[in-house]
């Protein structure tokens, strides 16, 4: 999607596949076929830039056309480079100018919990770690810390890179569980690669009363190419057309790990 | 059917009331009407008149602090999720501060939020011009999907809220902090969009939004007594334009003076401007803050010193008008 489309980012939507899989397949409550379905469970991105890696799990879960995955920031697709509600149904939100989406997130949330009868659906958003610099989004957390928005659910992308180095380098987070505790949330940090891990910790965060939930997903950007993992400058450029080939020969094969039959791998 | 003007209009007893009250009644009234309707504040509640609907519907307004990011943000998820949104502040800090939030998360996002900046103006009065916002129509109405507001009265204001709460679009409420003389009625018509022909004229149009509308009539009441008969149009929605009725009037009189209590640059006089550059070439006098801040002093007396009041426009206007030909008169 990346080299057809000349740009975009790489290493952030790399280390996210498992918590989208994990939520378009086993979290949310969701029927792709109805993306406007009044019971569903709904997600926003905050960091829009990692749209991409949301686009082909939307489409996986059935929502559009795997076709349409190679118009991703080309003219007239319905797949823009950040992503617009408007333009494609399944979407949310609007986001790309980082720190709003928690703050999207949350007010979906208060509507369902104080001006909305008898609902159980959920709301999840994915920040990135980077974002966190954001004042934005410490004015959202305190607001849903105060109003104990138990039905949010947030994922932090905690990858530690963002595009002028590490965060810790950038703007040090740490200490971020304690941080996000401070404003009065349940604080659960689990490895984002572990899928299991990833559909427990949301599982207990719709079980909390009383405070919405803080995932903090640690993660490898680029995981599963080996010459972007850990690396920031893949954070936002695409790869060429030979690193594309390299990368999905590391993905299809889990770095070396198994071979498909029939095919070289 | 001529424009229904207040009666006292031109006396000494007008009726004085700040614009922002009548947002407070329209909101209550909106409320009342849509259960959907919610109102967020940041820490202004009663600044922003917000307190009559917060009474009437305490589960329906929500206390968001100091924090007008997250402010238009939040409005955002509950449109999302099909609530009709009320954010205010004073104008300098939303859209002052947020601009980039409400362009993303509103705009962009179409979603049917409600920034309505009260304080707009230098008729903020004492606080200064970090708290009186010029630039607030400028920013709001270069947005795609927005629609731009700014009632003459608190009567106007009313109405204009309750409009605002059911046409579906994200939506800019401009303000004033000051009591404003009522120059309008109930029974005046107030629709999104038009524009109106408070009093007809021929020798040149003068078109007023928000509190300089009042002004604008008394200067056409001053000019009326040197012999020259202006037209005055009130334009309280600055987008989407009147542009039928601006055109009709421009082509009768020849020659246009717009009035804001704004930057005169990239606001209201910008849009007429922009407007008939294309459609009807012809002078365009801005009236408004000539690329200047605001500063200390009392309401009347800044809108006297900036050159905002009715007499202040007519001595701005007296050379123009003897310099200035007139352009496609009745072509």
């Amino acid at each position: 999607m990346l080299l057809e489309a000349g740009s975009g980012h790489s290493a952030g939507p790399l280390g996210l596949a498992d918590i989208f899989a994990a939520l378009y397949f086993n979290i949310m409550n969701i029927r792709p076929e109805e993306p406007e379905w009044a019971d569903r469970d709904v997600f926003f991105l905050s960091n829009g830039h990692c749209v991409p890696v949301q686009y082909a799990t939307m489409a996986e879960a059935g929502y559009f056309s795997k076709q349409e995955l190679g118009s991703l920031r080309k003219l007239g697709s319905r797949l823009q480079g950040h992503p617009e509600r408007e333009k494609l149904p399944g979407l949310e939100n609007t986001s790309g100018p980082l720190g709003s989406g928690l703050s999207q997130a949350a007010g979906y949330a208060y509507s369902l919990q104080y001006l909305e009868e008898n609902t159980h659906r959920f709301v999840y958003v994915v920040m990135g770690d980077g974002e966190l610099d954001e004042g934005n989004i410490w004015e959202a957390a305190m607001f849903a810390g105060k109003n104990k928005l138990s039905q949010l659910i947030a994922f932090v992308d905690r990858n530690n890179i963002q595009i002028d180095g590490t965060t810790e380098d950038v703007m040090p987070l740490e200490d971020l569980k304690g941080k996000w505790e401070s404003f009065g949330w349940h604080v659960l940090e689990i490895d984002g690669h572990n899928i299991e891990s990833i559909i427990d910790a949301a599982s207990e965060g719709r079980a909390i009363s009383y405070r919405p939930t803080l995932i903090i997903a640690h993660t490898i950007p680029g995981k599963g190419v080996d010459f972007m993992e850990y690396n920031y400058k893949w954070h936002g450029i695409p790869p060429n057309a030979e690193q594309a080939k390299e990368a999905l020969k590391d993905l299809r094969s889990l770095g070396g790990k198994i071979t498909h039959e029939g095919e070289g791998v | 059917m001529s424009y229904p003007l207040n009666p006292k209009l031109y006396g000494d007893d007008v009726e004085l009331e700040p614009i922002r009250a009548g947002f407070g009644r329209g909101l209550k009234a909106a409320g009342e009407a849509d259960e959907n309707v919610v109102a967020l504040c940041a820490d202004l509640t009663e600044s922003t008149q917000m307190h009559l609907f917060k009474e009437a519907f305490p589960k329906r307004f929500i206390e968001i602090g100091i924090a007008e990011q997250n402010l238009v943000t939040v409005a955002s998820g509950l449109a999302r999720a099909g609530r009709i949104p009320f954010t205010s502040s004073y104008a300098a800090f939303s859209p002052g501060r947020n601009w980039e939030q409400i362009r993303t998360t509103a705009a962009l996002n179409n979603q049917p939020v409600k920034v309505v900046g009260s304080h707009a103006g230098v008729s903020v009065g004492p606080d200064g011009a970090t708290h009186q916002m010029l630039e607030d129509i400028a920013l709001m109405r270069v947005l795609p999907n927005m629609v731009v507001v700014a009632p003459g009265d608190s009567v106007e204001a009313e109405k204009a809220t309750k409009a605002l709460a059911v046409n579906g679009k994200p939506s800019y409420l401009r303000l004033a902090r000051e009591k404003t003389p009522i120059f309008s009625t109930t029974d005046s018509p107030f629709e999104l969009g038009k524009a109106y022909v408070l009093k007809e004229g021929h020798d040149v149009s003068l078109l007023g939004t928000g509190t300089m509308t009042y002004q604008l009539l008394v200067a056409a009441k001053i000019l009326e007594e040197q012999g020259i008969h202006a037209e005055v149009v009130h334009v309280p929605t600055i987008k989407p334009l009147d542009e039928e009725i601006i055109l009709a009037s421009a082509r009768k009189t020849g020659r246009v003076v717009t009035a804001e209590e704004a930057q005169a640059a990239g606001g209201f006089g910008s849009a007429v401007a922009e407007f008939l550059s294309s459609h009807l070439p012809m002078p365009v006098k801005r009236i408004g803050m000539y690329d200047r801040f605001g500063e200390s002093g009392a309401p009347n007396e800044l809108i006297d010193y900036f050159g905002l009041s009715g007499p202040k426009i007519v001595e701005q206007l007296e050379d123009w008008l003897k310099r200035t030909p007139r352009y496609h008169q009745n072509d």
